[in-house]
């Protein structure tokens, strides 16, 4: 058999979102944000989003997350996304408005916004990318990263009674009555990736039936600034993340 | 048509303004001696009316980013705030400007520098005009000296602000925005349609709509080149705004020996004190910066070829003098008097500073 007689849509199985730019990302090798940049592509276009969506992208590793999902973006000071998102949806009360964060742009800089925001119960899909570090600045410590974890500024581990604990923001923020919908996922195997598809699905249709702030965690790999291989990476995410943060839905009002 | 004229403050003016000009958003956060903004509009509801949103934020931090982000959609929006709240503000500013997305910003400035005091002042006057935030750009500043020009200042601040794609600043100081006065309000604008919005501000973040490419809104370039190509469209933009929007008022000035240069209220001070002066024979003038940036430098450099010399009065330690003395070129004296931490001079007060300076006044 040819290639041209296998390559027609009917024997598709497996493509590039319409709405992900055919480009070279600046990811690593290996990271969760180009996985959870997929799902949000997808579901945009499956749900007929591409005119009326807007994201709201943080500083942090996916600062750039505007080059790569074609729909109309505005790129945020640090932790001031939920604030932006604000205005945005509060102007534009019939557009999908989402946020795209890391552990310091939400949990750090940004957890007065962060906060504030689900609190007032803002109609919008905030996406929570949790690896436990400052990928874009060189692997710093970041308000997730476990006790014990080596970073570029707790090179002998983090400790409790110098650094504080690892926050775990979305329990607080499910606490909070202007959250409707809080969970946290991973994309780490297929069945991960389908039901954290599953979860910034319901997030976007919360946002657009106006039923308060969604926020869905990621909790996520940073091979580099882990150092370790992808594969790897995910093995210690399993092994050491998911007990100070357990995969499930937190809040479904 | 009969006028509306209305007594109240000119931070009650400025609200009524914002929703009379059609703005389609306000964020803030109280914080004397502001907070009638944030009351005013709240009690009027103009959501129910205009459609306004109007929104008490969690901080002035989080304030300037919903403006940030109203701005960046091609929104009619606009914060106000006191010195310690705008300086808080600085980073979102800067944003703004490196954005290119218009927006209003107020500042009923108090006494500093730190908490200082609820009193008046003018001591933002180098935040203000100088950057306040980081990297190089200019807000268009705009100094009401009556309630009235706290009400036309909006929609100037706006119209100017959408003309250049820039951030404008009204620089109140606390008396405009406390004192009460007889204001002719605006009539009400209707607010922009989202379709006007999306034909006028073709850059904005509306969602798609059916637009071939999506538009970003970013101050981010990581690319040395472009980013200096970004600073250098930021400049011609900043002379043309130089060039074309420079405005002050001159008094007295005709036969004037000597000129006094002061912004706000503490003009009107200052004019006082020079009616005074002309009843005793002394030839004083006033010039009155309407901009403080871009600043009058030309009037004040052409009046420096025939008067003897200039008295900078402000509510601070010094600061727009260094604008007058580059304006003249240091070719004639000029001296300061400034109160501070919320203290305000009379007109006497005026007439001695000038005494002292310029011993041929008697």
């Amino acid at each position: 058999m040819k290639p041209e007689e296998i390559i027609k849509d009917e024997n598709k199985i497996y493509a590039r979102p319409r709405l992900l730019d055919l480009r070279h990302t600046h990811y690593c090798p290996g990271c969760s944000h180009g996985v959870v940049h997929r799902i949000i592509a997808e579901l945009l276009d499956e749900m007929g989003l591409e005119d009326k969506s807007m994201g709201v992208a943080p500083v942090g590793c996916a600062v750039f997350a505007y080059n790569y999902i074609d729909v109309d973006w505005v790129e945020a000071a640090h932790g001031r996304a939920p604030a932006v998102a604000t205005a945005l949806h509060r102007l534009h009360p019939d557009h999908l408005v989402f946020t795209y964060q890391g552990d310091g742009d939400m949990a750090a800089i940004g957890t007065a916004e962060s906060i504030h925001a689900a609190n007032r119960g803002e109609n919008i899909a905030m996406i929570f990318i949790n690896n436990g570090i400052y990928g874009m600045t060189g692997g710093q410590m970041a308000p997730t990263t476990l006790l014990g974890m080596k970073t570029a500024t707790t090179p002998y581990g983090r400790r409790a009674d110098l650094n504080g604990y690892p926050l775990r923001i979305t329990e607080l923020m499910a606490q909070l009555d202007g959250t409707c919908y809080v969970t946290r996922q991973a994309v780490h195997t297929p069945a991960a990736v389908r039901k954290a598809k599953a979860a910034i699905k319901k997030a976007f249709e919360n946002a657009l039936a106006g039923k308060g702030t969604s926020i869905v965690e990621v909790v996520s790999t940073c091979n580099s600034g882990w150092k370790m291989s992808p594969a790897k990476s995910n093995e210690w995410m399993v092994q050491h993340m998911f007990e100070r943060y357990p995969l499930g839905d937190l809040k479904n009002v | 048509m009969e006028e509306d004229v209305k007594l109240m403050k000119g931070n009650e003016a400025l609200a009524h303004a914002a929703i009379r000009y059609g703005a389609d958003g306000y964020f803030g956060y109280p914080i004397t001696p502001q907070s009638e903004v944030l009351e005013t509009l709240e009690e009027q509801m103009p959501w129910e009316t205009t459609g306004m949103v109007v929104l008490q934020a969690e901080s002035e931090v989080s304030s300037i980013n919903m403006v940030y982000g109203g701005a960046a959609s091609g929104k009619a929006v606009m914060t106000s705030s006191s010195s310690p709240g705008i300086s808080l503000m600085q980073e979102g500013i800067s944003y703004l400007a490196a954005s290119d997305v218009p927006a209003l910003v107020v500042n009923v400035m108090r006494g500093g520098p730190g908490l200082g005091t609820i009193q008046p002042s003018q001591a933002d006057y180098f935040q203000a005009t100088k950057g306040g935030g980081h990297g190089d750009y200019h807000m268009i500043v705009l100094a009401p000296a009556t309630v009235q020009e706290m009400a036309d200042f909006v929609t100037l601040g706006f119209d100017l602000a959408f003309k250049y794609r820039c951030v404008s600043m009204i620089l109140a100081d606390g008396i405009v925005g406390q004192m009460m006065e007889k204001v002719v309000l605006p009539p009400q604008r209707p607010r922009r349609t989202d379709e006007e919005i999306r034909q006028q501000c073709p850059w904005a973040i509306t969602g798609k709509h059916g637009r071939k490419h999506r538009n970003i809104c970013t101050s981010l370039e990581m690319e040395s080149p472009k980013m200096e190509e970004n600073n250098l469209r930021f400049q011609a933009v900043y002379d043309e705004i130089a060039r074309n929007e420079v405005r002050f008022e001159q008094y007295y000035t005709e036969d004037a020996e000597y000129v006094i240069v002061a912004f706000g209220t503490v003009a009107r001070i200052c004019l006082k004190a020079i009616e005074e002066a002309r009843e005793a024979g002394l030839k004083i003038g006033l010039v009155r910066p309407i901009t403080l940036w871009p600043f009058p430098k030309q009037v004040l450099a052409d009046l420096a070829k025939r008067v003897k010399g200039m008295l900078v009065v402000e509510l601070n330690a010094g600061q727009m003098i260094e604008d007058v003395q580059l304006a003249v070129n240091c070719s004639i004296p000029v001296y300061h008097f400034g109160r501070m931490g919320g203290m305000i001079p009379n007109p006497t007060e005026v007439l001695d500073a000038l005494k002292l300076h310029f011993n041929d006044i008697k």
